[in-house]
Protein backbone atom coordinates (compact mmCIF):
# COMPACT_ATOMS: atom_id res chain seq x y z
CA UNK A 1 0.00 0.00 0.00
CA UNK A 2 1.51 3.29 -0.95
CA UNK A 3 2.38 5.61 1.69
CA UNK A 4 -0.46 8.24 0.43
CA UNK A 5 -3.41 5.33 1.21
CA UNK A 6 -2.09 5.24 4.45
CA UNK A 7 -1.92 8.29 5.28
CA UNK A 8 -5.56 9.20 3.73
CA UNK A 9 -6.20 6.16 6.12
CA UNK A 10 -4.65 7.51 9.10
CA UNK A 11 -6.18 11.01 8.72
CA UNK A 12 -9.75 9.86 7.67
CA UNK A 13 -10.13 7.19 10.77
CA UNK A 14 -8.51 9.74 13.07
CA UNK A 15 -11.10 12.67 12.21
CA UNK A 16 -13.96 9.76 12.06
CA UNK A 17 -12.61 8.79 15.34
CA UNK A 18 -12.68 12.73 16.96
CA UNK A 19 -16.12 13.37 15.38
CA UNK A 20 -17.57 10.27 17.00
CA UNK A 21 -16.34 11.34 20.69
CA UNK A 22 -17.61 14.96 19.87
CA UNK A 23 -21.26 13.92 18.30
CA UNK A 24 -21.37 12.21 22.53
CA UNK A 25 -20.79 15.34 24.08
CA UNK A 26 -23.19 17.28 21.55
CA UNK A 27 -26.26 15.17 20.74
CA UNK A 28 -29.08 15.15 22.84
CA UNK A 29 -28.75 12.18 25.29
CA UNK A 30 -31.92 10.45 24.66
CA UNK A 31 -30.63 9.37 21.17
CA UNK A 32 -28.01 7.35 22.97
CA UNK A 33 -29.56 6.52 25.51
CA UNK A 34 -31.84 4.10 23.54
CA UNK A 35 -31.32 0.83 25.54
CA UNK A 36 -30.61 -0.96 22.21
CA UNK A 37 -28.03 1.22 21.33
CA UNK A 38 -26.29 1.20 24.69
CA UNK A 39 -26.58 -2.85 24.29
CA UNK A 40 -24.87 -3.33 20.60
CA UNK A 41 -22.44 -0.42 21.75
CA UNK A 42 -21.21 -2.26 25.03
CA UNK A 43 -20.67 -5.62 22.85
CA UNK A 44 -19.32 -4.41 19.88
CA UNK A 45 -15.94 -4.23 21.34
CA UNK A 46 -15.81 -7.51 22.31
CA UNK A 47 -17.11 -8.76 18.75
CA UNK A 48 -14.02 -6.70 16.87
CA UNK A 49 -11.39 -7.38 19.23
CA UNK A 50 -11.40 -11.03 19.31
CA UNK A 51 -11.98 -10.95 15.95
CA UNK A 52 -9.03 -8.75 15.15
CA UNK A 53 -7.17 -11.74 17.61
CA UNK A 54 -7.76 -14.49 15.23
CA UNK A 55 -7.39 -12.84 12.32
CA UNK A 56 -3.85 -11.63 13.62
CA UNK A 57 -2.78 -14.76 15.42
CA UNK A 58 -3.35 -17.89 12.88
CA UNK A 59 -4.44 -15.58 9.21
CA UNK A 60 -2.16 -14.31 6.48
CA UNK A 61 -3.59 -13.28 3.70
CA UNK A 62 -6.98 -15.40 3.28
CA UNK A 63 -5.53 -18.32 4.66
CA UNK A 64 -5.42 -20.19 8.29
CA UNK A 65 -1.54 -20.54 9.18
CA UNK A 66 -0.53 -21.37 12.36
CA UNK A 67 2.64 -20.59 13.48
CA UNK A 68 4.56 -18.83 16.52
CA UNK A 69 1.75 -15.97 16.61
CA UNK A 70 -0.27 -19.21 18.16
CA UNK A 71 1.71 -20.11 20.54
CA UNK A 72 2.55 -16.44 21.64
CA UNK A 73 -1.33 -16.05 22.19
CA UNK A 74 -1.73 -19.20 24.67
CA UNK A 75 1.68 -17.88 26.41
CA UNK A 76 -0.15 -14.38 26.69
CA UNK A 77 -4.04 -16.01 27.63
CA UNK A 78 -2.08 -18.15 30.16
CA UNK A 79 -0.59 -14.53 31.49
CA UNK A 80 -3.54 -12.73 31.56
CA UNK A 81 -5.19 -15.12 33.72
CA UNK A 82 -2.46 -14.69 36.07
CA UNK A 83 -3.34 -11.14 36.44
CA UNK A 84 0.63 -10.40 34.68
CA UNK A 85 0.46 -6.40 34.39
CA UNK A 86 0.46 -5.63 30.46
CA UNK A 87 4.19 -5.36 29.95
CA UNK A 88 4.57 -8.80 31.14
CA UNK A 89 2.08 -10.35 28.60
CA UNK A 90 3.53 -8.54 25.41
CA UNK A 91 7.03 -9.84 26.36
CA UNK A 92 6.09 -13.25 27.41
CA UNK A 93 4.03 -12.94 23.98
CA UNK A 94 6.90 -12.29 21.96
CA UNK A 95 9.32 -14.19 23.55
CA UNK A 96 7.34 -17.20 22.67
CA UNK A 97 7.15 -15.88 19.00
CA UNK A 98 10.65 -15.42 18.67
CA UNK A 99 11.37 -18.60 19.89
CA UNK A 100 9.15 -20.60 18.09
CA UNK A 101 11.25 -18.87 14.97
CA UNK A 102 14.62 -19.53 16.35
CA UNK A 103 13.38 -23.58 16.59
CA UNK A 104 11.12 -23.56 13.56
CA UNK A 105 14.57 -22.63 11.84
CA UNK B 1 -13.71 19.88 48.56
CA UNK B 2 -10.97 18.45 50.47
CA UNK B 3 -7.26 18.50 49.53
CA UNK B 4 -6.23 14.81 49.74
CA UNK B 5 -9.41 13.86 47.36
CA UNK B 6 -7.35 16.22 45.15
CA UNK B 7 -4.08 14.58 45.28
CA UNK B 8 -5.13 11.04 45.61
CA UNK B 9 -7.20 11.92 42.66
CA UNK B 10 -4.11 13.31 40.99
CA UNK B 11 -2.14 10.27 41.53
CA UNK B 12 -4.51 7.88 40.44
CA UNK B 13 -4.68 9.69 37.15
CA UNK B 14 -0.57 9.52 36.76
CA UNK B 15 -0.19 5.79 37.91
CA UNK B 16 -2.66 5.08 35.33
CA UNK B 17 -1.28 7.54 32.31
CA UNK B 18 2.51 5.37 33.49
CA UNK B 19 0.56 2.11 32.89
CA UNK B 20 -1.20 3.03 30.05
CA UNK B 21 1.91 4.42 28.39
CA UNK B 22 3.21 0.65 27.99
CA UNK B 23 0.52 0.43 25.13
CA UNK B 24 2.07 2.93 23.58
CA UNK B 25 4.88 1.16 23.10
CA UNK B 26 3.36 -2.13 21.96
CA UNK B 27 0.91 0.48 19.32
CA UNK B 28 4.38 2.39 18.12
CA UNK B 29 5.80 -1.46 17.30
CA UNK B 30 2.59 -2.45 16.14
CA UNK B 31 2.15 1.11 13.69
CA UNK B 32 6.11 0.00 12.26
CA UNK B 33 5.22 -3.62 12.08
CA UNK B 34 2.28 -3.11 10.12
CA UNK B 35 4.02 -0.86 7.44
CA UNK B 36 3.75 2.48 9.14
CA UNK B 37 6.06 5.22 9.49
CA UNK B 38 7.21 6.87 12.82
CA UNK B 39 5.30 10.12 11.59
CA UNK B 40 2.28 8.09 10.71
CA UNK B 41 1.70 6.19 14.01
CA UNK B 42 2.60 9.68 15.91
CA UNK B 43 -0.48 11.45 13.92
CA UNK B 44 -2.25 8.80 15.38
CA UNK B 45 -2.09 8.77 18.47
CA UNK B 46 -2.06 12.75 18.53
CA UNK B 47 -5.14 13.10 16.69
CA UNK B 48 -7.21 9.51 16.87
CA UNK B 49 -5.82 9.05 20.51
CA UNK B 50 -8.41 6.01 21.35
CA UNK B 51 -6.27 2.91 21.85
CA UNK B 52 -8.52 -0.02 20.88
CA UNK B 53 -9.04 2.14 17.28
CA UNK B 54 -5.76 2.77 16.84
CA UNK B 55 -4.92 -1.05 17.44
CA UNK B 56 -7.58 -1.56 14.90
CA UNK B 57 -6.60 0.42 12.22
CA UNK B 58 -2.96 -0.90 12.09
CA UNK B 59 -3.85 -4.05 12.55
CA UNK B 60 -5.80 -4.50 9.57
CA UNK B 61 -3.91 -2.67 7.46
CA UNK B 62 -0.19 -4.60 8.45
CA UNK B 63 -2.60 -7.64 7.61
CA UNK B 64 -2.98 -6.33 3.86
CA UNK B 65 -6.57 -4.95 4.30
CA UNK B 66 -7.93 -2.11 2.31
CA UNK B 67 -8.18 1.27 3.80
CA UNK B 68 -12.09 1.18 4.07
CA UNK B 69 -11.99 -1.84 6.02
CA UNK B 70 -9.33 -0.60 8.64
CA UNK B 71 -11.25 2.81 8.22
CA UNK B 72 -14.27 1.00 9.35
CA UNK B 73 -12.63 -1.25 12.16
CA UNK B 74 -10.98 1.78 14.11
CA UNK B 75 -14.33 3.93 13.48
CA UNK B 76 -16.66 0.86 14.95
CA UNK B 77 -14.36 0.29 17.83
CA UNK B 78 -15.16 4.33 18.24
CA UNK B 79 -18.29 4.30 18.89
CA UNK B 80 -18.06 3.37 22.34
CA UNK B 81 -16.32 6.60 22.74
CA UNK B 82 -19.81 8.47 21.69
CA UNK B 83 -21.72 7.01 24.53
CA UNK B 84 -18.93 7.94 26.96
CA UNK B 85 -19.23 11.53 25.74
CA UNK B 86 -23.06 11.25 26.29
CA UNK B 87 -22.23 9.83 29.89
CA UNK B 88 -19.56 12.55 30.38
CA UNK B 89 -21.44 15.79 28.89
CA UNK B 90 -23.56 16.89 32.12
CA UNK B 91 -20.33 16.13 34.49
CA UNK B 92 -18.06 18.13 32.11
CA UNK B 93 -20.89 20.76 30.83
CA UNK B 94 -18.37 22.47 28.56
CA UNK B 95 -19.09 26.38 28.70
CA UNK B 96 -18.04 26.98 24.91
CA UNK B 97 -18.02 25.30 21.83
CA UNK B 98 -14.22 25.33 21.59
CA UNK B 99 -14.53 23.83 25.73
CA UNK B 100 -16.66 21.04 24.09
CA UNK B 101 -14.08 20.46 21.00
CA UNK B 102 -11.18 20.39 23.42
CA UNK B 103 -12.61 17.78 26.32
CA UNK B 104 -14.26 15.84 23.71
CA UNK B 105 -10.60 14.82 22.25
CA UNK B 106 -9.75 13.22 25.77
CA UNK B 107 -13.07 11.18 25.85
CA UNK B 108 -11.85 7.51 26.01
CA UNK B 109 -12.02 4.79 28.51
CA UNK B 110 -9.79 5.91 31.27
CA UNK B 111 -11.29 9.37 31.30
CA UNK B 112 -14.74 7.90 31.32
CA UNK B 113 -13.77 5.64 34.19
CA UNK B 114 -11.88 7.95 36.23
CA UNK B 115 -14.66 10.62 35.98
CA UNK B 116 -17.28 8.27 36.23
CA UNK B 117 -15.88 6.84 39.54
CA UNK B 118 -14.86 10.06 41.78
CA UNK B 119 -16.85 10.92 44.40
CA UNK B 120 -18.16 14.64 43.38
CA UNK B 121 -18.75 16.75 40.57
CA UNK B 122 -15.33 18.70 41.04
CA UNK B 123 -13.43 15.55 41.01
CA UNK B 124 -15.12 13.98 38.18
CA UNK B 125 -13.71 17.05 35.64
CA UNK B 126 -10.27 17.10 37.55
CA UNK B 127 -9.82 12.94 37.58
CA UNK B 128 -11.12 13.86 33.42
CA UNK B 129 -8.81 16.40 32.78
CA UNK B 130 -5.58 14.79 35.02
CA UNK B 131 -6.24 11.38 33.43
CA UNK B 132 -6.48 12.71 30.04
CA UNK B 133 -3.49 15.00 30.29
CA UNK B 134 -1.27 12.17 31.52
CA UNK B 135 -2.41 9.45 29.33
CA UNK B 136 -1.96 11.64 26.58
CA UNK B 137 1.69 12.36 27.22
CA UNK B 138 2.20 9.16 27.88
CA UNK B 139 0.71 7.41 25.23
CA UNK B 140 2.70 10.21 22.35
CA UNK B 141 5.78 9.86 24.28
CA UNK B 142 5.65 5.97 24.34
CA UNK B 143 4.31 5.39 20.52
CA UNK B 144 7.67 7.42 19.20
CA UNK B 145 9.47 5.05 21.79
CA UNK B 146 8.10 1.77 20.44
CA UNK B 147 7.89 3.10 16.67
CA UNK B 148 11.54 3.94 16.98
CA UNK B 149 12.97 0.80 18.78
CA UNK B 150 11.06 -1.04 16.21
CA UNK B 151 12.10 0.00 12.71
CA UNK B 152 15.05 -1.95 11.45
CA UNK B 153 14.17 -5.17 13.30
CA UNK B 154 14.76 -8.52 11.20
CA UNK B 155 14.54 -12.11 11.50
CA UNK B 156 13.25 -13.43 15.60
CA UNK B 157 12.89 -9.61 16.89
CA UNK B 158 10.26 -9.60 14.02
CA UNK B 159 8.47 -12.72 14.62
CA UNK B 160 8.70 -11.59 18.38
CA UNK B 161 7.11 -8.48 16.86
CA UNK B 162 4.48 -10.54 14.66
CA UNK B 163 3.60 -12.12 18.28
CA UNK B 164 2.83 -9.15 19.98
CA UNK B 165 -0.04 -8.09 17.95
CA UNK B 166 -2.46 -10.46 18.71
CA UNK B 167 -1.42 -10.66 22.31
CA UNK B 168 -1.92 -6.53 22.57
CA UNK B 169 -5.22 -7.21 21.13
CA UNK B 170 -6.21 -10.24 24.02
CA UNK B 171 -4.78 -7.98 26.62
CA UNK B 172 -7.52 -5.03 25.53
CA UNK B 173 -10.68 -7.49 25.11
CA UNK B 174 -9.78 -9.51 28.34
CA UNK B 175 -10.82 -6.97 31.14
CA UNK B 176 -14.20 -6.96 28.57
CA UNK B 177 -14.65 -10.62 29.47
CA UNK B 178 -14.07 -10.98 33.32
CA UNK B 179 -16.67 -10.44 36.18
CA UNK B 180 -14.29 -7.32 37.05
CA UNK B 181 -14.53 -5.28 34.07
CA UNK B 182 -18.06 -6.01 32.57
CA UNK B 183 -21.30 -6.06 33.96
CA UNK B 184 -22.20 -9.32 31.76
CA UNK B 185 -18.84 -11.20 31.19
CA UNK B 186 -21.04 -14.59 30.32
CA UNK B 187 -22.75 -12.70 27.21
CA UNK B 188 -19.62 -10.93 26.32
CA UNK B 189 -17.14 -13.82 25.83
CA UNK B 190 -20.03 -15.34 23.85
CA UNK B 191 -19.74 -12.31 21.62
CA UNK B 192 -16.71 -12.45 21.50
CA UNK B 193 -16.29 -16.27 20.48
CA UNK B 194 -18.96 -15.88 17.88
CA UNK B 195 -16.84 -12.47 16.43
CA UNK B 196 -13.61 -14.49 16.40
CA UNK B 197 -15.21 -17.72 14.99
CA UNK B 198 -17.23 -15.33 12.39
CA UNK B 199 -14.01 -13.95 11.13
CA UNK B 200 -12.08 -16.79 10.88
CA UNK B 201 -15.13 -18.12 8.86
CA UNK B 202 -15.00 -15.57 6.25
CA UNK B 203 -11.29 -15.31 6.03
CA UNK B 204 -11.09 -17.29 3.12
CA UNK B 205 -13.40 -15.47 1.24
CA UNK B 206 -13.78 -11.87 1.71
CA UNK B 207 -10.93 -9.49 1.48
CA UNK B 208 -8.55 -8.99 3.81
CA UNK B 209 -10.20 -6.60 7.01
CA UNK B 210 -13.99 -7.51 6.08
CA UNK B 211 -13.99 -10.12 7.95
CA UNK B 212 -12.70 -7.93 11.17
CA UNK B 213 -15.96 -5.59 10.06
CA UNK B 214 -18.35 -8.19 9.51
CA UNK B 215 -17.24 -9.86 13.32
CA UNK B 216 -19.69 -7.00 14.56
CA UNK B 217 -22.81 -9.20 13.42
CA UNK B 218 -21.72 -11.74 16.62
CA UNK B 219 -23.28 -8.90 18.90
CA UNK B 220 -26.51 -10.16 17.92
CA UNK B 221 -25.25 -13.25 20.68
CA UNK B 222 -25.48 -11.06 23.17
CA UNK B 223 -29.12 -11.29 23.45
CA UNK B 224 -31.49 -9.33 25.40
CA UNK B 225 -30.65 -7.06 28.24
CA UNK B 226 -30.60 -8.46 31.57
CA UNK B 227 -33.88 -7.44 32.90
CA UNK B 228 -35.57 -8.96 29.44
CA UNK B 229 -33.67 -12.17 29.84
CA UNK B 230 -35.10 -12.67 33.61
CA UNK B 231 -38.79 -11.85 32.76
CA UNK B 232 -38.26 -14.40 29.17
Amino acid sequence: MSGNTLWVAVVVASVGCYLLKLAGLSVPAAWVEQPWVARVVDFVPAALLAALVAVQAVTTDDRIVVDGRLAGLAVAALALALRAPFIVVIALAGATGAGVHVLAG
Amino acid sequence: MSSPGRSSTLRDAVGLGAAVGFYGIAFGAAADAAGLDVWQAMTLSALMFSGASQFALVGVLGAGGSAPAAIGSALLLGTRNTVYGVRLAPLLAPRSALGRAGAAHWVIDETTAMAVAAPDRELGRLAFWATGATIYLGWNAMTLVGALGASGLGGPAAAALNAVVPAAFLALLWPRLTARGSAEPAAQRRVALGGAVVALALTPFVPVGVQVIAAVVAVALAGRPRTAERAA
